[in-house]
């Protein structure tokens, strides 16, 4: 097994076929590290909402509690 | 027999603490499989006789098409799970695979028409696969436009399980009737991958891009899954201490 | 006076074609709108009568596909919105009959009625003479095929208020199996091959939807019609 090209001008260039290889890696990647940090961000998101939701909470039952 | 360890799979807690432990390793698994997969393919892999270095693209466009398929089908057995035995974390799974499947289904378009132009001369050519595939892009596109309509959500994934079982019984319908429409039309059949006859150089960096692939495609689909836990489940106790615990948000009033 | 079973089937169709005969225009509109579409297409394009014969099978079919497809929202929206459809839904027959009975007046109201017209379009589309029994055949099998499987997205979206639209999404897919047996027998019978072939194909799709379709839909609108 040994490598393909001569260097790495010849490996962006592909046998003149670069511009499309390269754009389909690039795509392919955009696309997978897209549905990685999109459902990252969103766990993100959603747990500091809850977080809120869940202070906020606590805040208005100890208010009810001392007005009790 | 004791079906308790069928309905602890269900549970979206454990599903949760399961994948929490888990998925750094197959995150990690699918990282190494793909890079080395791509490096591979892209700079080691021998190229094709007849179409030279373009014909690289099928370490991109098989994988993505391997998994949309599959996609489409996991996301209707999960919704077929949920229908009959009403397990909750069933739905969660196939809303999660509905986009992910979507996506995969575009690279599949994309990457196959890219690869199409220096090959064939144009990027679009409407021959069975390429059809078949923008066939299964509506039947996703189908499923997620009813996943978001219904405001009641019991209603909603009802309707999707439903949508993505029909679908499935229609993916072998539409395949075939859409293969014996392009013979009819075009004699000549233009075959995209020739993966039997491939050489063995040529065949192991696609065995491990797909396995990469597949790894991906789990790890994103456990990511997706483990939100709209959080969503669903936000008023259990158990989800607000992990929210507490795990945010930066100061307790108000203390001072 | 010929007795038969009480299933529901007769009674849904008497009534949705008692339904669409009150309201002549709206059950009209869909054969109406085949027509006028059918003239967009030499505007359109050409009037040329060489290259319009060559289109004229597959214009056709497909502003038949439409025609039937936008007409499918009415099959359970108007029970939906007034309460009957809730009153079918708790009722002791068996949904399925019903559901079949609703489906075929569809078919009586848009689908047979464009299979009458089209050698119409044909003539106005310069369909060349050996494509028209072939058109007519598929076109009264496919239209039935089309209502069948309109009548799923139909009862999926009954209770959603863009439902028209997301009925479209959903049952495109579906419907392009039938569109393209249903081209191909046509051309088939231009080109002077068997067109009794995609026609058979054709049959067997009916057979297999009057067989399932039914049945899912009963059990999507028992689900759906609670939004």
């Amino acid at each position: 097994m040994k490598f393909q090209f001569q260097d790495v001008s010849q490996m962006l260039n592909m046998g003149g076929h670069g511009f499309y290889v390269w754009s389909a890696v690039v795509v392919t990647l955009m696309i997978i590290i897209g549905l990685i940090v999109r459902p990252l961000r969103q766990h993100r998101i959603i747990l500091n909402q809850i977080a809120q939701d869940v202070a906020r909470e606590k805040l208005r039952k100890r208010a009810v509690g001392e007005s009790n | 027999m004791n079906w308790a360890w069928f309905y602890r799979l269900g549970s979206p807690l454990w599903f949760y603490q399961m994948t929490t432990r888990w998925l750094p390793w197959l995150s990690l698994l699918a990282f190494v499989l793909l890079s080395a997969g791509l490096i591979w393919g892209l700079g080691f892999a021998p190229q094709d006789a007849r179409q030279g270095n373009s014909f690289r693209i099928i370490y991109l466009h098989v994988p993505a098409s391997f998994l949309a398929l599959a996609g489409y089908f996991l996301m209707a057995a999960a919704g077929a799970i949920g229908l009959i035995w009403r397990i909750k974390l069933s739905y969660m799974v196939m809303k999660s695979a509905a986009p992910i499947g979507a996506a995969l289904t575009f690279l599949a378009l994309f990457t196959g028409a890219v690869w199409g132009k220096p090959t064939w001369g144009s990027y679009w050519v409407w021959d069975a696969r390429i059809t078949s595939m923008l066939i299964l892009l509506f039947l996703y596109f189908g499923v997620l436009a009813l996943q978001y309509a219904f405001d009641n959500e019991e209603a909603g994934n009802k309707a999707s399980a439903v949508l993505a079982l029909v679908g499935t019984v229609n993916i072998p319908i539409i395949y075939k009737s859409v293969d014996w429409w392009f013979t009819l039309h075009q004699p000549s059949t233009i075959k995209l991958t020739s993966a039997p006859s491939m050489h063995p150089d040529m065949f192991q960096p696609l065995l491990v891009m797909i396995l990469g692939f597949y790894c991906f495609y789990f790890v994103s689909l456990c990511l997706f899954t483990r939100v709209e836990i959080l969503r669903r489940e936000r008023k259990t106790a158990w989800v607000g201490e992990l929210a507490a615990r795990s945010s930066n948000v100061v307790e108000e009033g203390k001072q | 006076m010929k007795k038969y079973a009480n299933n529901g089937f007769y009674a849904y169709l008497r009534r949705d074609l008692r339904l669409s005969h009150r309201r002549l225009g709206e059950a009209a509109s869909p054969l109406i709108f085949f027509v006028m579409v059918t003239t967009l297409v030499p505007l359109g394009i050409t009037p040329d009568p060489a290259s319009l014969s060559v289109m004229a099978s597959g214009i056709i079919w497909v502003f038949a596909l439409l025609a039937t497809m936008l007409s499918a929202n009415g099959l359970f929206s108007g029970d939906y919105q007034d309460g009957s459809l809730e009153q079918l839904l708790i009722s002791p027959q068996v949904l399925v009959m019903p559901v079949l009975g609703k489906i075929t007046a569809h078919w009586l109201v848009v689908g047979l009625p464009l299979t009458i017209v089209s050698p119409l379009l044909g003539l106005m589309l310069s369909l060349p003479e050996a494509g028209y029994l072939p058109l007519m055949a598929s076109l009264a099998l496919g239209t039935a095929c089309l209502s069948l499987l309109g009548a799923v997205g139909a009862a999926l979206t009954v209770s959603l208020q863009k439902g028209g639209i997301l009925l479209a999404l959903v049952v495109m897919p579906l419907y392009m199996p039938v569109i393209i047996f249903g081209g191909a027998t046509v051309q088939y019978g231009i080109d002077g091959l068997a067109w009794t072939g995609p026609l058979a194909i054709l049959g067997a799709m009916l057979a297999a939807t009057v067989a399932l379709c039914p049945l899912a839909i009963a059990g999507v609108l028992r689900l759906t019609s609670i939004n």
